[in-house]
């Protein structure tokens, strides 16, 4: 596939706020290939949700907007498409799961209910057909008992449960693209690993790309090929995860990765101490000025930092870094 | 608000007491100012206006039926030759009167019970709660007017038959935030120190709670206005004093006639219950603590 | 099965509130001064002593209290409420003749003020700055804040004197002869001023909680689920949203059936409705002590009925409440 399945370019996503109006994302791009599995990470507020939101075309109302940029899909470019083009696309082709299993599936229907109108809405499934259907998705995300199961009501289930539904319902008409946001985040740590295994059976079945947004470097580690670290609406860095993590390009991601307790380390005296990193994120009021957004807290700051947004630099086909002195670090 | 630089370095903080910052985001309130405004003009007028417009309301002082604007008398006169003017007046007296006494009524059974039913659980809870229950079926009009047709209509009485079938509202915020507050941990650090149960409920958890309750008694004073007119509409008001829904309920056959002298007695109420029921709403946004983040 | 069970549990709760009502009624007629003896020497212009203790030997007013209570509690179980002396009827009767009028009001005025509420709501929620939004605040002021007899008055004035669209007062025009449809339409004319009189109030609140229960829902996670979904607008709204902004309301309006009843009685008055509002007014002031605590009794019941009832909506529309 030469073609890669989604190319955002120079993507900016405007917010409304008291203040004035924020880049949430500010001049993204980066590509997605069918079939593949890549990370967003990066703390909260980064912007990270926000991307997968613009590419759903489900920005929070008056507040949001694709300002410039591309997103093409499939040859398609979705900030140019209609809203009807984009319904038909949510749901079919791009699903999207949340991070709060509890609240995201409607209390007052049934779950069989809930995965069976994403069927007769996009695959134009009879009522039994998509019915039966969604009793084969339980069985295919592990729900014991689908046939009983299938009539129950949300409240009537637990939290991996509810999540499994989820996947169920974003996998129904076998999207081309998963994005799965913080999917585990809520969920107990045994729980976590039972739904990353899952994703990645599934995965291997359906050859679904999925587009995993954590916080979570363990996360990254386990699931994903390439990742990609945001940092205050910007992409920071960006490569294959084994490398990044072996030697990773931006401080932030050094930063990031020291915070894990030694995961990919073997036990030696050059073990990393767990550290942090020092300061908070910028706010929503400081995004997009011209410097390197992460200098307050970089301790390879210098004064190019703090007057110029840094270009990116490569390393090898498929790492890049958005640093000045990425080649340091 | 609290003032904040910019920067991490320099934050000053301006502290300010809960009431003013409360006070602060009711100002800024226009609705509500312009309910507390009127608000305060209907109470002046109720205090000097009967002294000051000397006319007894009950008098006959000029032909039925004058319209307004006639012969000096800017309201008109009613069915009896009567004043409207001094029937607003006096009228106001005791809607207010009855209003803010009714309410106190409906607020101390209210608090009592909500307190006690919130603060403890088990039988307590249960009895009280039940009672809460029995007063919310029974239909609170309808036991009013048998109350005051059994026992006259004074005053007190009507004011005694309102504040009794009305506090079931107050009962439920109050238990709902004493169940809320019994819960924090600043009450369970005060009864780790040997707070006795009384103290508890009086001293720690009632003024967190007075919130949502100062502005439930609020709208409870509007409430008790316009069921003290719905009494008097029917008759069932003391003889001697001029209410106004009793202005209303005597000319009530006159409406096609002299519609003045229903309409307006019902705009006064009218203009009063939703003055006060701007400034309970303005309360409310301005004591509630999650609209104050906005 | 669980549901008939408490069902059942229900309803006996229910009976032992009515037993409560009646039993404090009962003994708030009675520490009243006076009694039905002095009403009836009233009427006969006056009597003796001994007149009077006859009287009371007569109806059993002599007895203690709690034998006067238990026998009256007793007959209430047979459907004997007593009889009234000043209407010359068994209150049964009474009541029975009038009970239609004001269940068809009520009734009428709670489903209008929650349909018209929940479409309001759903509006100005989906369109928070429009004019079915702004519609709403200024009836959520205006409608608290008018007495209800007020605002009777005023349509009265308006639609049925100035311009004569509706009838003046009563539930039907006795002259009308006809079949059933001709009555029916008779008396829903009747109805519209009464019933949307006594809905105002009501509609103001609904209307206010289903746009901010609609608002609240319309930014939950499981509306995000459903446009995520690709669903159309419609569904999203009427399907997703919609189910989930109705039990607040449903809930709030079985809390007000007891103030729709006194707000019947007010509405009755006005529109000179023959229900139990006007009857209720009539025996008070009359001292009729059977036929008051016959209506208190029925105006209990139709608020505990209207309870269940709503209890009923609410599980149809939220599954979650059958499991309580």
């Amino acid at each position: 596939m030469s073609e890669p399945l989604l190319k955002v370019e120079n993507l900016r996503i405007e917010l409304t706020t008291r203040d004035g109006i924020a880049p949430v994302i500010d001049n993204l791009s980066f590509q997605l290939d069918a079939g593949e599995n890549i990370s967003f990470v990066g703390e909260s507020g980064c912007g990270k949700s926000m991307t997968a939101l613009g590419i759903m075309g489900l920005l929070p109302d008056r507040i949001g907007r694709i300002a410039s940029g591309s997103i093409v899909f499939d040859g398609e470019d979705l900030t140019q498409a209609s809203e009807a083009r984009l319904k038909e696309i949510r749901g079919n082709d791009i699903s999207m799961i949340f991070q709060e299993p509890m609240t995201s599936l409607n209390p007052v229907y049934t779950v069989g209910e809930q995965i069976a109108e994403v069927l007769r809405r996009h695959q134009d499934l009879g009522t039994s057909q998509a019915w039966n259907k969604a009793i084969e998705l339980l069985d295919a995300v592990q729900i014991p008992n689908p046939k009983a199961r299938v009539s129950d009501y949300p409240f009537q289930m637990s939290g991996g449960q509810r999540q499994r539904v989820m996947i169920a319902i974003a996998l129904a008409c076998e999207p081309k693209i998963l994005i799965a946001d913080e999917p585990t985040t809520a969920l107990d740590v045994t729980v976590q690993a039972q739904i990353f295994d899952l994703l990645r059976d599934l995965q291997a079945e359906t050859g679904t790309a999925i587009m995993l947004i954590t916080h979570d470097m363990g996360a990254v580690a386990e699931m994903s090929e390439r990742m990609i670290v945001m940092y205050a609406g910007r992409k920071a860095e960006e490569g294959r995860v084994d490398e990044v993590i072996e030697h990773p390009r931006h401080p932030y991601t050094k930063g990031l990765i020291s915070c894990v307790p030694h995961i990919m380390k073997t036990l030696s005296k050059e073990r990393h101490k767990l550290t942090e990193i020092e300061g908070i994120v910028p706010s929503l009021r400081e995004f997009g000025r011209d410097t390197c957004l992460f200098a307050a807290r970089c301790d390879m700051v210098e004064e190019r930092c703090r007057s110029s947004r840094p270009d990116e630099a490569a390393f090898g086909s498929t790492q890049k870094s958005a640093c000045w002195r990425a080649k340091e670090v | 608000m609290s003032e904040t630089t910019k920067g991490p370095e320099e934050e000053v903080v301006e502290a300010r007491s809960p009431f003013s910052e409360a006070w602060e985001m009711f100002r800024r309130n226009h609705a509500a100012m312009a309910g507390l405004v009127v608000l305060v003009l209907i109470v002046i007028a109720a205090i000097i206006g009967p002294p000051l417009y000397a006319v007894d309301p009950f008098e006959m002082v000029w032909a039925p039926f004058s319209p307004p604007g006639v012969d000096g008398f800017i309201l008109g006169t009613d069915y009896l030759g009567r004043d409207l003017v001094a029937a607003l007046l006096g009228g106001a007296r005791v809607s207010l009167i009855i209003g803010l006494a009714a309410a106190f009524v409906s607020i101390v059974i209210g608090v009592s019970v909500g307190a006690l039913a919130g603060f403890y659980s088990g039988w307590v809870e249960e009895v009280l709660m039940r009672i809460t229950e029995f007063f919310q079926v029974l239909p609170t009009l309808l036991f009013s007017m048998v109350i005051v047709a059994l026992f006259g209509a004074s005053l007190p009485m009507i004011t005694f038959a309102i504040g009794v079938v009305s506090w079931t509202a107050v009962a439920r915020i109050t238990r709902a935030e004493f169940m809320r507050i019994r819960e924090l941990e600043y009450v369970t650090a005060s009864r780790a120190s040997g707070a006795k149960n009384f103290k508890l409920m009086f001293s720690v958890i009632l003024p967190n709670a007075l919130p949502p309750i100062i502005v439930q008694s609020a709208l409870m004073v509007g409430s008790a206005i316009l069921f003290e007119a719905g009494l008097s509409f029917l008759g069932l008001t003391d003889p001697n004093v001029v209410s106004w829904g009793q202005v209303i309920g005597s000319n009530r056959q006159y409406i096609l006639d002299a519609p003045y002298t229903v309409t307006i007695p019902g705009l006064a109420i009218f203009v009063t219950v939703l003055a006060i029921s701007l400034v309970g709403d303005g309360l409310n946004d301005a004591l509630n603590p999650k609209l104050r983040q906005r | 099965m669980a549901f008939v069970q408490k069902f059942l549990i229900r309803v006996l709760y229910a009976v032992i509130l009515l037993t409560a009502v009646l039993v404090l009624n009962f003994s708030m007629m009675h520490l009243a001064p006076g009694d039905v003896a002095d009403t009836i020497s009233q009427s006969m212009g006056g009597a003796d002593q001994e007149v009077l203790d006859q009287i009371r030997a007569e109806y059993g007013l002599d007895q203690p209290f709690l034998i006067q209570l238990g026998r009256y509690i007793g007959n209430v179980l047979q459907f004997n409420l007593g009889y009234s002396y000043f209407f010359n009827t068994p209150v049964t009767d009474l009541i029975l003749q009038r009970l239609p009028a004001t269940l068809l009001l009520v009734f009428t005025a709670q489903i209008m003020a929650l349909l018209i509420g929940v479409v309001l709501g759903v509006i100005s929620a989906r369109r928070p700055n429009g004019l079915a939004s702004h519609f709403v605040t200024a009836l959520a002021l205006f409608g608290y804040a008018a007495p209800v007899f007020w605002t009777g008055i005023l349509l009265l004035i308006a639609f049925s004197l100035k311009i004569q669209w509706f009838p003046v007062a009563g539930m039907q025009d006795v002259t009308v002869s006809g079949g059933f449809w001709v009555h029916a339409i008779d008396i829903a004319k009747h109805l519209v001023l009464p019933a949307i009189t006594l809905g105002s109030v009501f509609l103001a609140l609904y209307s206010r909680l289903s746009r901010a229960t609609m608002m609240e829902v319309l930014g939950s996670d499981y509306v995000r689920t459903a446009k995520a979904k690709g669903l159309t607008e419609r569904e999203v709204v009427y399907k997703h949203a919609l189910k989930n902004s109705l039990s607040p309301v449903i809930t709030l309006a079985g809390l007000q059936f007891s103030a729709v009843i006194s707000g019947a009685v007010l509405v009755e008055a006005v529109f000179s409705w023959p229900g139990l509002g006007t009857l209720a007014f009539q025996s008070i002031i009359a001292r009729d002590t059977p036929t008051i605590l016959g209506i208190l009794f029925f105006s209990a019941l139709v608020v505990i009925v209207g309870n269940i009832l709503t209890d009923l909506a609410l599980r149809l529309v939220d599954p979650r409440m059958g499991g309580k």
